[in-house]
């Protein structure tokens, strides 16, 4: 909304602005990505860049339909944040249209419908992760091992699908199917995610030294998942995954700093923070092992986004000079 | 200075801009062509004008009245003539207008007598009538009555008082300035406050970007070797200032909104009400002057000693704002507020005149959607979560508003301050709140027009039973008497009965005889001379109408008898 | 099959008691939503709503016998908070009650006005002062601003003058005034 404001105190403002954050975030998503090209060859940033031109294209149109100021509301970055998360969390290979299909459903349907920035009750990206799943399982179930031929990506990505002889499945995926067969997944691919989320962790590293985000939600979220797969594992090693291939394969680093981090869809005060990661947690870790799809990640912050509303109203901090009264919540 | 030192969530550290004005004395500003003085220049109810036009006033003598107890006199800042009292625009954010008391001065600035107080024969009702008759207000910004605030003999002894010398906000210098410059005065006020308040210990709160106030009171104390006293060094955090802000980081307590810190056994005041204490106690002089701030868009910032009621314009001028100033903000950069015109007077609210141009305050950036990203909850120093609460203030949703303590907002602007999305939160906020004081008003004005309404029903309820019953009682008294008269007619030897009916025979002859005199005399101008012959024949029309009606009619019309 | 009665009979006996302990417990007095109706209702006691005051409206309304609509000095703002209290539709005000108008008290001209007490025995919460063949005035700050008092004044003396915005109750206006872009 652009619109004229009164001009009453204070006059002087903090150089800060939505578009600032938006590109710290983008920045703090870079150690990732350059492991991933490392790792994975460079397919992932085609990914990046379709995601980002629909991201942007999408947004242009919906900002024109709604009437809204373009310019302004596209240079917040906002959308290129959507747009990577979507391309990071889908396989690098998955053919285009699929990336721009998720893209297109999250920024017009999750984000613009529900009324554009700052409404959106669901984390965009994971609606697009969460419909394309839905709808074309094996597309997105097709992952690359490491290492792998650029052209024979690209080939995946624009051409005829040739993909059997190079994807393989994701580890978790190889897991679950490693430990009803009783074969180990590939030490390498393993590995590579390890580093993959090692680079997500340092852009969250960055993220928390830049107070973007609080402690709070990255810190729940991975002791819970690690305490339950631990304590499940522990208990049976042979159904259950151990904690470092929850925390480390699949999505659960890019989860527990970029993607239930997100304040519009998520939980603000700190309490509530804690329990919605904690909760988001156990999500995954319930879906990973008793669901029916690869990962859980996107599920378990959907649902969590339904709950956020109802655990910020209950978990309003104490006001300054009533702290030890009772405040927030149904009165 | 081994005390423990608390500290608030929150708070932001905007640039301070102090060097603008912190250099160089106090400087009077010459006596102005004519002197506003809104008479409603504190919180509470507005005093009563006093003076009228034409009347001369010497300086200090009281030209508005107090009106009830949380109220405070207002006084002539100069001796002179005043020409007028009347509606002028205040300064205040709505560009309103207000009853003032004009003075043109005469010059001699001559003080009428004063009326220092003793406190030692004092009792504390005529210490707190003394500061009521002498308008001392806080100085500090809010404008509290201090009367109200320094109560004697409390039935919670005061453990301790608060001197706020903090002046949190940026580009304000005036408190900082009276520190360095007059803090013997501002020790001597601090001891007076001691006296009538009796805390076990007082502390006056600095902030550390004041090294040399801090120095000059520490001084002023060993001077006047006051160990009741003690400057304490806190913290440069905006709004360390704030009253509770400052209660919280000298002592942990936190004073909730809407319950006094003297039930904690807190009490704050500002250390220019410090001054004014001591000169309405031991000068016994009004409050006619504050120093006053003059920063932002000028040639040389400063501070200066301003009667109350110069127009700022005037105050201003001394300082050389440049030619691009586009308008006064009185108060600093955070919490100030946008004056309606230049010529709008200084009032005791008044410590900062912050001259703006487009230049040095832009117009903020266009507002973008909330991201909920938790900045504000940050900055805030009153623990709120502001970006809910501008949800439901621009939804208009106030109830919900109240519940999330909206009124435990200070306005301090920390929230606006840091806001990435660049909302103007404060004044959603203000919205909500000025929206609900009024709903709350008409609400108050609608329980009273029930209670009113249902009386009044009540009443006639009453009044018709009364009147039934009276009815009642007089046919009942009515009747005994015709009995008893039945009865004294019907009595043989009625001599005094005859005697009262004659009298009254005469009494109603005399009446008819009366009312016949006034029949012909009205006959008598229908018939008179005076009349003109036209009318004569109408008259004698309508008599030959009237007579062949009387004809027509005469088979109906009951016999004459 | 035996099981499944005994549970369900359990369950209704339970549910049952919990039902009855809970109308005991938590039993409301009187008819709170008359009174709830009438605290949104202004006072203003006008009878613009065809009944004698607003408490007997609040009654009508309770009843179902009167519409939300037909409050005037309550105007948009009062019908829905009726619509909310009552889970009925928003309507907008009945214009044959009457317009909204600026809030306003009633102003007695002193050089007009004969003393003849007609106005106060008209207005219904007392907010006129006099006595026969003596001046009158209003109290301002009691007057609702029901305008009851117009009519049976012989001489028209009797105006009604807007509330003035002054500092005291001047408001804060909603910050931000939205302009679309223009294309």
């Amino acid at each position: 909304m652009l619109a004229t404001k009164s001009n009453n105190s204070p006059f002087v403002l903090k150089p800060a602005s939505v578009r600032s954050v938006m590109v710290r975030v983008l920045l703090a998503l870079i150690p990732g990505v350059v492991a991933y090209v490392w790792l994975f060859g460079p397919a992932i940033l085609v990914q990046i860049a379709l995601a980002s031109l629909t991201a942007l294209a999408a947004e242009a149109i919906a900002l024109h339909l709604r009437r809204k100021p373009v310019w302004l509301f596209i240079s917040d970055g906002s959308a290129l944040v959507t747009a990577w998360l979507i391309a990071l969390s889908f396989p690098p290979i998955a053919p285009w249209w699929l990336v721009v299909l998720g893209t297109l459903f999250a920024i017009v349907v999750a984000k613009h419908l529900y009324g554009g920035l700052g409404q959106n009750p669901f984390n965009p990206a994971m609606v697009a992760f969460a419909l394309m799943i839905v709808a074309y399982p094996l597309a997105m179930s097709q992952w690359p091992a490491p290492g792998g031929d650029f052209s024979q990506h690209l080939n995946a990505i624009f051409g005829h699908r040739q993909v059997d002889a190079m994807t393989m499945a994701t580890p978790l995926d190889a897991l679950r199917t490693a430990l009803h067969s009783g074969a180990t997944p590939a030490a390498d691919s393993t590995n590579a995610w390890l580093w993959i989320s090692l680079g997500y962790a340092l852009g969250g590293l960055y993220l928390l030294q830049q107070r973007l985000i609080t402690w709070h939600l990255p810190v729940a979220f991975l002791a819970t998942l690690g305490l339950i797969a631990s304590i499940a594992c522990y208990a049976d090693p042979v159904r259950f995954g151990s904690p470092v291939f929850h925390l480390f394969s699949g999505g659960a680093v890019l989860g527990a700093f970029f993607i239930i981090t997100d304040p519009v869809s998520g939980c603000t005060t700190p309490r509530g923070k804690l329990i919605f990661a904690t909760l988001a947690a156990l999500l995954v870790w319930i879906i990973r092992t008793f669901g029916a799809y690869p990962d859980g990640v996107a599920f378990a912050v959907l649902l969590m986004n339904i709950a956020a509303p109802l655990i910020d109203m209950y978990t309003q901090p104490p006001v300054f000079g009533h702290k030890g009264k009772r405040t927030g919540g149904l009165s | 200075m081994l005390n423990k030192l608390f500290s608030f969530n929150g708070g932001v550290t905007p640039a301070y801009e102090k060097t603008r004005s912190a250099e160089g004395p106090i400087l009077p500003v010459p006596l102005p062509a004519e002197l506003v003085i809104p008479l409603h220049q504190h919180v509470g109810g507005p005093p009563r004008p006093v003076v009228q036009a034409g009347d001369r006033v010497t300086k200090g003598q009281r030209i508005g009245k107090a009106d009830g107890n949380a109220s405070a006199t207002v006084h002539a800042s100069t001796s002179g003539l005043v020409s007028a009292v009347e509606m002028r625009r205040m300064p205040h954010s709505s560009g309103l207008s207000a009853l003032s008391v004009i003075i043109k001065p005469d010059g001699l600035d001559a003080w009428g007598t004063a009326k220092p107080l003793d406190l030692h024969t004092a009792s504390p009702t005529e210490i707190r009538d003394h500061l009521m008759q002498m308008g001392v207000v806080g100085l500090g910004g809010a404008v509290f009555p201090t009367h109200l605030k320094i109560v004697p003999g409390q039935p919670k002894a005061l453990e301790t008082l608060v001197i706020n010398g903090a002046e949190c906000e940026p580009f304000i210098t005036c408190d900082d300035l009276l520190m360095r410059q007059r803090a013997d005065t501002v020790i001597a006020g601090v001891a007076l406050m001691c006296q009538i308040m009796k805390p076990d210990r007082t502390l006056i709160g600095i902030e550390d970007n004041k090294p040399e106030a801090i120095r000059a009171m520490q001084q002023a104390i060993e001077a006047q070797h006051d160990k009741r006293l003690e400057v304490v060094s806190v913290p440069t955090r905006y709004p360390a200032g704030g009253a509770k802000q400052l209660i919280r980081v000298l002592t942990g307590i936190e004073v909730p909104h809407g319950e006094r810190s003297t039930d904690y056994g807190v009490q704050c005041f500002n250390v220019g009400t410090a001054v004014a204490v001591h000169d309405a106690i031991k000068l016994g002089r009004p409050l006619v002057s504050r120093i006053v701030t003059v920063s932002g868009n000028v040639r040389r910032g400063g501070n200066y000693d301003v009667l109350i009621g110069t127009p700022m314009r005037d105050v201003v001028a001394l300082s050389e704002a440049h030619a691009d100033t586009n308008r006064y903000i009185m108060g600093g950069p955070m919490m100030g507020v946008v004056m309606p015109g230049m010529e709008v007077p200084v009032v005791k609210a008044t410590n900062c005149i912050l001259v703006g141009s487009p230049k040095m305050f832009p117009p903020p950036p266009p507002e973008m959607p909330c991201i909920r990203c938790g900045e504000c909850a940050i900055a805030c120093p009153a623990d709120l979560q502001p970006f809910e609460l501008y949800w439901f203030s621009r939804a208009k949703i106030f109830g919900k508003a109240q519940e999330y303590h909206l009124f435990d907002c200070i306005e301090c602007g920390c929230c606006a301050y840091v806001c990435p999305s660049h909302i103007p939160l404060v004044d959603y906020y203000r919205f909500a709140k000025s929206e609900i004081w009024a709903r709350e008003h008409e609400k108050e004005a609608a329980d009273h027009a029930r209670e009113r309404y249902e009386f009044r029903q009540y009443r006639e309820e009453r009044e018709k039973e009364e009147k039934a019953a009276r009815l009642a009682a007089k046919t009942a008294a009515g009747r005994e008497k015709a009995t008893a008269a039945l009865a004294v007619a019907e009595q043989p030897d009625g001599s005094n009965n005859t005697a009262e009916k004659d009298a009254k025979k005469a009494l109603i002859a005399a009446a008819l005889a009366r009312a016949k005199q006034q029949q012909e005399q009205a006959a008598a101008i229908n018939t008179a001379a005076a009349l003109s012959a036209e009318q004569q024949a109408e008259i004698a029309a309508i008599e030959a109408r009237r007579a062949e009606i009387r004809e027509v009619a005469k088979p109906h019309l009951p016999p004459d008898n | 099959m035996l099981a499944a009665v005994l549970v369900m009979a359990l369950g209704a006996i339970v549910l049952g008691a919990a039902l009855g302990f809970a109308s005991v417990k938590f039993r409301v007095e009187g008819d709170p939503l008359v009174e709830k109706i009438d605290a949104i209702l202004p006072q203003t006691q006008c009878g613009q709503c065809n009944y004698p005051g607003c408490k007997p409206y609040a009654e009508a309304i309770a009843k179902g016998e009167a519409e939300i609509n037909q409050c005037p000095p309550g105007g948009e703002e009062g019908i829905r908070k009726l619509a909310d209290l009552l889970g009925r539709e928003f309507k907008p005000l009945s214009s044959e009650h009457g317009v909204e108008k600026p809030k306003s008290v009633a102003f007695i001209d002193e050089q007009t006005c004969i003393g003849c007490t007609l106005c106060i025995q008209a207005c219904p919460v007392d907010a006129i002062v006099g006595a026969a063949k003596q001046m009158h005035t209003i109290i301002a700050d009691q007057c609702t601003g029901c305008e009851l008092c117009l009519p049976p004044c012989p001489v028209d003396c009797i105006t009604m003058e807007p509330i003035a915005e002054t500092v005291e109750n001047w408001k804060w206006k909603y910050p931000v005034f939205p302009i679309r872009s223009t294309h």
